[in-house]
């Protein structure tokens, strides 16, 4: 097998094939130029290293991206990228979505050695961020980002980074409420532990006065700042007149310590301080585990996390400027370099435009537009520079404009009730009547066991294990769901995901494969020599149609090629030793139209004989039918797309007849579809990708967003599924609704628990021991029951 | 067994010693990034001068 040990020489930089034209140094090949330099400039400086930790570790580094950081240079956009500065140092954090491996971290960590003026880099590599120190009187930021852009990790910085105004700080007082509500919790139980097992022989008097006293000093901290969400989140649900969770939770953490105050002065008890402390550590920790975040994953981008900074303006002279894409003014001429996204609504001018929609429209090959077409916000260029006439600003453009839309603005006020808070409206009051009618009961008898059976009951019913079962299961939900690469924003979006009544789905890239098409030939049977020389012939060309065959075509072989014609819009011409080869489109092949123009087609003439074409088409995902055939027995499924009918047949094979289809919508009528259904009475889940589902993700109860490599831009939504797990949709959302099933039987147990209690609590003969263990065991048997429910229903529902 | 009350203010003492260790290790940022330090605690130092020479 000759043939198969030219294939095997990869690049000593980045693992890549080596083609024909390897480049050879100190014995080590390399794929291309770029990659041969990264490897001089780290072994000019020693950094070596770097290919011993991994096997070829390294980034091809972007082709002419050298002009494109000319931005940084301006001091606004400076002072705004920077986390800190002082007279000499700068502290700048950058997003390299390039960090992939070990090798990686070594030689971020090691910049100080590439250039002086680095004074430290340490990187993040969940999060795939690096912190640099330098100085930035000697090294300017652009010349930074250009030293890192070279070995290959070139940094993402979008018009995000620049019109938020600063980031935001992480929020880690939760981690220190629970800190202080844990130390206060163990050291009070400590205290405590005499009266647990009824010492009461042992201590004297002044040893129990002196630990009550301990008790009150360190359960203030836990009152007034651990439990001080709760306090404050249960009053303003009385001042707006309506019941929330807290509302009990707070008369129960009242009662709790003014009673036990009350007892430790009077010296008549020792109180209810440990179970106080408890029952507030119990639930901030379940709140913690409840917050299950995904350090990469972002769920609030908009279109300024997708658009660059600047871009490059021409001005009346003809120079060339770098400018903020917020200063451009309507009949500025830009210049678009190969790959860069257009920023704004503009015509074309001049130049061969071929614009790559995949992100707005989720149609993966590239539209050609002609000089004097409209070209809109959020394409990107490929191929050579155009010069576009502005028409719209950013503000008005046309992507900008769907993100005005009131859905996103009004920020989702419906807060969605959740169960738990639904059903603490029906407990509260219930607590509230059993509570006064036993102090009532016991007026005529005592006014002191009436205030103490009144208190015990509140203490009793303080719902801490119902206010539990929730974060407990939901948090061990969002877990189970991310290790499944389901990732969701918060707990919220299982709630609403259970009561999905009606599913919307988009067509292009998200129930067909963005990034892969089928490639089917039609025609003649080709020759060896036939399809070795169409395969070199498409591999002189960038056209993405010419790549995209140029890589499905195995076993051929690279010939000589005597001459090569691009012809812009049309095809490809080259002359081999004893023929002539055209590629493209069927206009221009065949000089006349006669297929159906709705699917891509590419033709093949060799010595001036059409030999047949190639067809592309969507591939649909994997398992599409089983799932749509799942889903469709309990839920109701629209289609909606952007693009035209012509496969609407093929798609009623795989949706079925119930399903609604509509084809040619804009993202506006995508939103509004929506919001027609919702006015039904329906609960609706848009599963989408792209910025044109954008409106849709937002409008909808749950946003879905679709994406092949989660790491990468997705829109604003509830939820980002990636691709490879799409077939397991039906099984996340039965695991949703039993996952609701396990919280209602959580609740029963804990209502349980409450009666047992209650019964001594009207009785007046609560002791500090029973509500030290009835209250911890109620919290711990609900949170083991949801763990273990969560668990079993995950080995049932995904492992069998 | 007066001696409890001076034990027991010592306790304290010292697990509060612990809490405040505790803040200042969360405000610090030590638990916000728990990966890479397992990473970069495997590189080795800057002995291996020979070694590199072969390389070029």
């Amino acid at each position: 097998m000759s043939v198969q040990i030219k294939n095997t020489t990869v690049c000593f930089h980045c693992g890549e094939d080596c083609l024909d034209e390897a480049i050879l140094l100190d014995n080590k090949h390399f794929c291309c130029s770029g990659c041969k330099t990264v490897f001089e400039i780290l072994n000019q400086n020693n950094l070596c290293d770097y290919y011993d930790i991994e096997k070829m570790p390294g980034i091809s580094p972007p082709k002419n991206a050298i002009k494109k950081y000319e931005y940084l240079d301006n001091e606004q956009i400076f002072e705004k990228l920077i986390d800190f500065k002082d007279n000499e140092q700068a502290l700048v954090s950058l997003f390299l979505p390039q960090i992939h491996c070990s090798s990686c971290i070594w030689l971020l960590e090691n910049l100080y050695k590439l250039n002086p003026h680095i004074i430290s880099s340490r990187v993040s590599f969940l999060k795939k961020e690096i912190k640099i120190a330098f100085n930035y009187s000697d090294l300017s930021l652009r010349k930074l980002v250009e030293l890192l852009t070279s070995i290959g990790y070139e940094p993402e910085i979008t018009f995000s980074n620049v019109s938020n105004s600063k980031k935001h700080s992480v929020d880690r007082s939760l981690i220190f409420k629970l800190g202080i509500a844990g130390f206060c919790f163990g050291n009070i139980m400590l205290i405590s532990l005499p009266d647990y097992f009824g010492l009461d022989n042992i201590k004297d008097n002044d040893f129990s006065q002196f630990f009550g006293y301990i008790n009150i000093l360190l359960s203030l901290p836990v009152l007034l700042y651990s439990a001080s969400d709760y306090l404050k989140s249960g009053w303003n649900a009385l001042l707006r007149k309506s019941i929330n969770i807290d509302v009990p939770i707070a008369l129960g953490i009242i009662a709790l310590f003014f009673r036990s105050v009350y007892e430790i002065i009077s010296n008549t008890g020792a109180g209810y301080l440990d179970s106080l402390a408890g029952l507030i550590f119990f639930m901030l920790l379940g709140k913690i585990f409840q917050q299950k975040t995904y350090a990469i994953l972002s769920f609030e981008r908009d279109y300024k996390s997708y658009f660059p900074i600047s871009t490059t303006l021409i001005d009346t002279d003809g120079n060339e400027k770098s400018v903020s894409v917020s200063e451009v003014k309507v009949g500025d001429i830009i210049l678009i370099r190969n790959n860069e996204i257009i920023p704004v609504d503009a015509l074309l001018v001049e130049g061969y435009a071929q614009i790559d929609n995949s992100f707005v429209t989720g149609e993966s090959v590239a539209v050609h537009k002609n000089v004097g077409e409209k070209i809109y916000a959020g394409g990107k260029q490929m191929g050579q520079a155009i010069r576009l006439e502005v028409i719209k600003e950013l503000s008005h453009s046309y992507l900008t404009q769907l993100w005005n839309d009131e859905a996103f603005i009004k920020q989702q006020q419906h807060q969605f009730e959740g169960v738990t808070n639904a059903m603490s409206k029906y407990f509260t009051i219930v607590i509230l009547i059993i509570a006064f009618s036993s102090a009532f009961f016991w007026w005529q008898t005592s006014i002191k066991i009436a205030i103490h059976a009144f208190t015990s009951v509140l203490i009793i019913a303080c719902p801490c294990a119902l206010a539990l079962s929730a974060p407990f299961t939901f948090g061990n939900v969002l877990r189970v769901l991310g290790k499944n690469k389901f990732y969701l924003k918060n707990a919220s979006v299982i709630e609403n995901l259970a009561k999905i009544s009606t599913i919307v789905f988009d067509k292009t890239g998200t129930i067909t494969q963005a990034a892969k098409s089928t490639i089917t030939f039609h025609g003649n049977t080709l020759l060896k020599e036939q399809i070795d020389m169409i395969y070199t012939l498409l591999r002189q060309s960038s056209h993405p149609l010419s790549k995209l065959i140029f890589s499905s075509i195995k076993d051929a072989e690279l010939l000589t090629i005597i001459a090569f014609k691009e012809i812009p819009g049309k095809g490809i011409e080259g002359s081999f030793n004893h023929h002539k080869v055209a590629v493209g489109s069927e206009l221009f092949i065949k000089e006349k139209q006669e297929l159906n123009p709705t699917s891509t087609t590419v033709f093949i003439k060799i010595d001036d004989k059409v030999v047949g074409y190639f067809q592309l088409e969507n591939s649909y995902r994997n398992n599409l039918k089983e799932v749509l055939k799942h889903l469709s027995k309990k839920f109701k499924l629209h289609l909606i797309s952007g693009d035209n009918d012509s496969e609407k047949k093929n798609l009623m094979t795989y949706f079925g007849s119930t399903t609604q289809f509509l084809f040619n919508q804009n993202p506006e009528e995508k939103l509004n579809y929506i919001k027609t259904l919702q006015k039904n009475g329906e609960k609706v889940a848009m599963v989408g990708d792209g910025l044109n589902d954008a409106g849709a993700l937002k409008q909808s109860d749950v946003g879905i967003s679709i994406s092949e490599n989660v790491n990468t831009f997705s829109p604003a939504c509830d939820a980002i599924l990636d691709a490879s797990a799409f077939d397991k949709i039906p099984l996340f959302l039965k695991y949703c609704k039993g996952s609701m099933r396990i919280i209602v039987v959580s609740f029963i147990i804990s209502f349980l628990y409450n009666i047992v209690g209650l019964s001594f609590a009207v009785q007046g003969l609560l002791s500090p021991v029973v509500a030290a263990i009835l209250m911890p065991l109620s919290s711990i048997t609900v949170v083991v029951f949801v763990t273990l429910a969560t668990n079993l229903l995950y080995r049932r529902k995904f492992k069998a | 067994m007066s001696v409890l009350f001076i034990l027991i203010i010592v306790s304290l003492t010292v697990a509060a010693l612990f809490l405040v260790a505790f803040i200042w290790s969360v405000k610090n940022g030590q638990y916000e990034d728990a990966y890479t330090p397992s990473v970069r605690m495997l590189f080795d130092d800057e002995l291996k001068q020979e070694t590199k020479k072969s390389i070029k």
